[in-house]
């Protein structure tokens, strides 16, 4: 049980609540705020207990983040980061979709990286994925994807 | 009897297919493990959305009923639950199958689930429409303390600490209130142009069910999977049957127990499976053979499982309030096609909901026996590695969310509540409150508002609010439902 990890993440929780508390009691037509209020009173009242629970020590759920995964976790949200957030828009959802899978699969695949068989392998994979994705959104359901710069 | 006249719905070619292809979808997803029975409904929900209201829910019926039976293959031939649901699947399942008789606990494992389906079905038949007459009584007071509950019992039971399920509850019915506010039209909480249409539920639940489980696969970094899977030799369909049929004490508890447990909201398959088996140990005579690959155990355990769906319906369709996490989830299947559970769901939409309970009643034996012929080639499924499922759930997830409203305001949604919902899981939240929250906020804030105009009418909101006998006892659920896993809670610490 890792005592700190918890004492922030219940820190910030409360904060985020209690900043939300101040939104819904101080905006205005008072009248589209009672709903928020009465939530986020409930919202605050429970991260406050769960901060001072962990500030005791008294937390018993939850293991926390470890060193180790999150240095196994880095590279594929930061690969997932680019992808939504810049790529899908930017590059088109097919392409940034190809790119991200391929890569995420290369960086986690187990498979030994110095055989081409591996390396093949992935590209079938990846392959098979977008024309799976292209043929049951663009084909089946006609969902008309951001192009990017492929337009 | 008035489901019999919509029987003919479900045998349409295309509600068929939908059935078909859900069932084996559905068992294939539920063979591979990290893929739960929530997750694999909630990314099925876009697709649904293309669909009409009552062959999305056939689509979302039969992938909720054979995930669930699904998770029996990885349980059995490799020792790795599904779903949580088959964890008791395991004990005896696999070490059945460790001893050559792959093939025989398979079939048992479908043919019990077959028969605790069935009847969780027929319960789920009768029932509602009772609970549905008795809810037309209800005003929006009740509707108010109806939605509290369905969070309330979701957070306390669903989750092992009771303050953090009920503060994942007010996060999501905090999430719902985000938008333009629908009595007067007003901004609230928008901080950014992605949120102007508030937070839609299905790049929510997409986001919340999904996204963890990739960054949770992301987090175990490169590893070999492969599982040692055992063959599966022939077993005659006959002398299973027989052996299900023989077992009757096994099939009895397993079967009722599952009921029960789907009729109490919030507490879902997960514990159905578990209860089972040790009821089901309790009871047999021959108690000392569990755990060594003895038939009861798997009989007990599945039966519970697939029993447990049904009932778990019923205060979903009835009263708006869960009896899982994936019914939850269904709950946000129901609501992007314009169908509100609870008093009037009978009476405005018998064309879509009986064909839909209908259906759950054919996916059982289709899910039996596709199950029993797929269970082998499921069982290869399931040792996919994680580098590909977790690439292929990420990308799902962004074009199942994209396509919903065509919005990548949406995706951001989607993306950063999955992030949000992996931290808090690893901080010992869970996603069924938040979700709860996020689905029955508007119902409650729709409701309170109401109640406090008529308050205002009448003797004021307290009288309003905290008075009459439904009203009370409402209150007093949702108290009791949060002292017992409070009580729960601190004697479990104490046993510890």
């Amino acid at each position: 049980m890792n005592y700190l990890q918890h004492r922030i993440s219940s820190g910030v929780i409360a904060v985020i609540a209690i900043w939300v508390c101040w939104i819904s009691y101080t905006q205005k037509p008072a009248e589209a705020f009672l709903f928020p209020r009465v939530i986020a009173t409930i919202f605050m009242t429970l991260a406050i207990c769960t901060f001072i629970k962990a500030l005791l020590g008294r937390t018993k759920t939850g293991n926390g983040l470890s060193l180790q995964a999150a240095k196994n976790m880095a590279p594929g949200i930061v690969i997932a980061v680019i992808y939504i957030f810049w790529a899908a828009k930017a590059l088109g959802f097919y392409v940034s979709g190809t790119i991200a899978f391929f890569m995420l699969l290369s960086f986690y695949d187990p498979a030994s990286n110095n055989e081409p068989k591996t390396w093949i392998k992935r590209v079938i994979i990846t392959v098979g994925f977008i024309t799976i994705m292209y043929a049951l959104f663009a084909l089946v359901l006609q969902v008309y994807t951001p192009r990017g710069m492929f337009i | 009897m008035e489901f019999i006249y919509y029987f003919g719905e479900v045998f349409t070619p295309v509600s068929m297919l939908l059935l078909i292809g859900g069932t084996i979808g559905g068992l294939i997803l539920g063979a591979t493990p990290g893929l739960s029975p929530t997750m694999a409904v909630a990314l099925l929900i876009p697709f649904t959305f293309h669909l009409t209201a009552v062959h999305g829910l056939i689509l979302l019926g039969a992938a909720y009923t054979s995930t669930v039976a699904g998770g029996a293959v990885s349980a059995i031939l490799l020792k790795i639950p599904g779903a949580p649901a088959n964890i008791a699947t395991t004990l005896d399942g696999h070490t059945m199958a460790q001893k050559g008789d792959g093939a025989k606990a398979l079939q048992l494992s479908f043919i019990s689930s077959l028969i605790g389906g069935v009847f969780g079905v027929i319960l789920l038949i009768f029932l509602t429409p009772v609970l549905a007459q008795w809810a037309l009584a209800f005003g929006p007071s009740h509707l108010f303390w109806l939605a509290i509950l369905g969070v309330t019992v979701i957070g306390s039971l669903d989750s092992n600490s009771v303050v953090k399920g009920l503060l994942s509850g007010c996060i999501g019915m905090w999430l719902a209130t985000i938008g333009f506010d629908d009595m007067l039209g007003v901004k609230r909480f928008v901080f950014h142009p992605s949120l102007g249409g508030g937070v839609n539920i299905i790049p929510a639940l997409i986001g919340l069910f999904a996204i963890p489980q990739v960054i949770t696969m992301f987090a175990k970094g490169r590893f070999d999977t492969s599982v040692e899977q055992i063959k599966v030799k022939k077993h005659p369909i006959g002398a299973a049957i027989k052996e299900v049929l023989s077992r009757k004490i096994a099939l009895v508890v397993g079967t009722i127990t599952g009921s029960i447990i789907g009729l109490i909201p919030g507490v879902g398959g997960q514990i159905a499976g578990l209860v089972a088996y040790d009821q089901a140990r309790k009871f047999s005579p021959e108690r000392t053979k569990f755990g060594t690959g003895h038939s009861e155990g798997i009989i007990a355990a599945e039966a519970a499982n697939n029993a447990m769906v049904g009932p778990s319906l019923v205060p979903l369709l009835t009263l708006s309030i869960p009896g899982s996490p994936t019914a939850a989830v269904l709950l946000g299947g129901l609501l992007i096609h314009g169908i509100f559970p609870g008093t009037d769901l009978f009476e405005n939409h018998p064309d879509v909901v009986w064909p839909f309970i209908n259906s759950m009643l054919i996916g059982q034996v289709l899910m039996c026996i596709f199950g029993i012929y797929i269970a082998s080639f499921a069982a290869r499924v399931s040792q996919v590695p994680q580098s590909v499922m977790a690439a292929t759930v990420l990308g799902l997830a962004v074009f199942g969310s994209y396509a919903v409203q065509q919005s990548m305001g949406d995706v951001y949604v989607m993306a950063v509540l999955g992030c949000m919902m992996y931290f808090l899981e690893r901080f010992g939240f869970t996603a069924a409150p938040l979700v709860l929250g996020l689905i029955l906020g508007p119902i409650a804030e729709s409701n309170f508002v109401q109640g406090s105009m008529i308050a205002n009418a009448q003797n004021g909101a307290f009288t309003y609010f905290f008075t009459g006998g439904l009203n009370m006892l409402l209150i007093a659920v949702a108290v009791v439902s949060i002292a017992y896993s409070a009580w729960s809670e601190l004697s479990t610490r104490e046993d510890a």
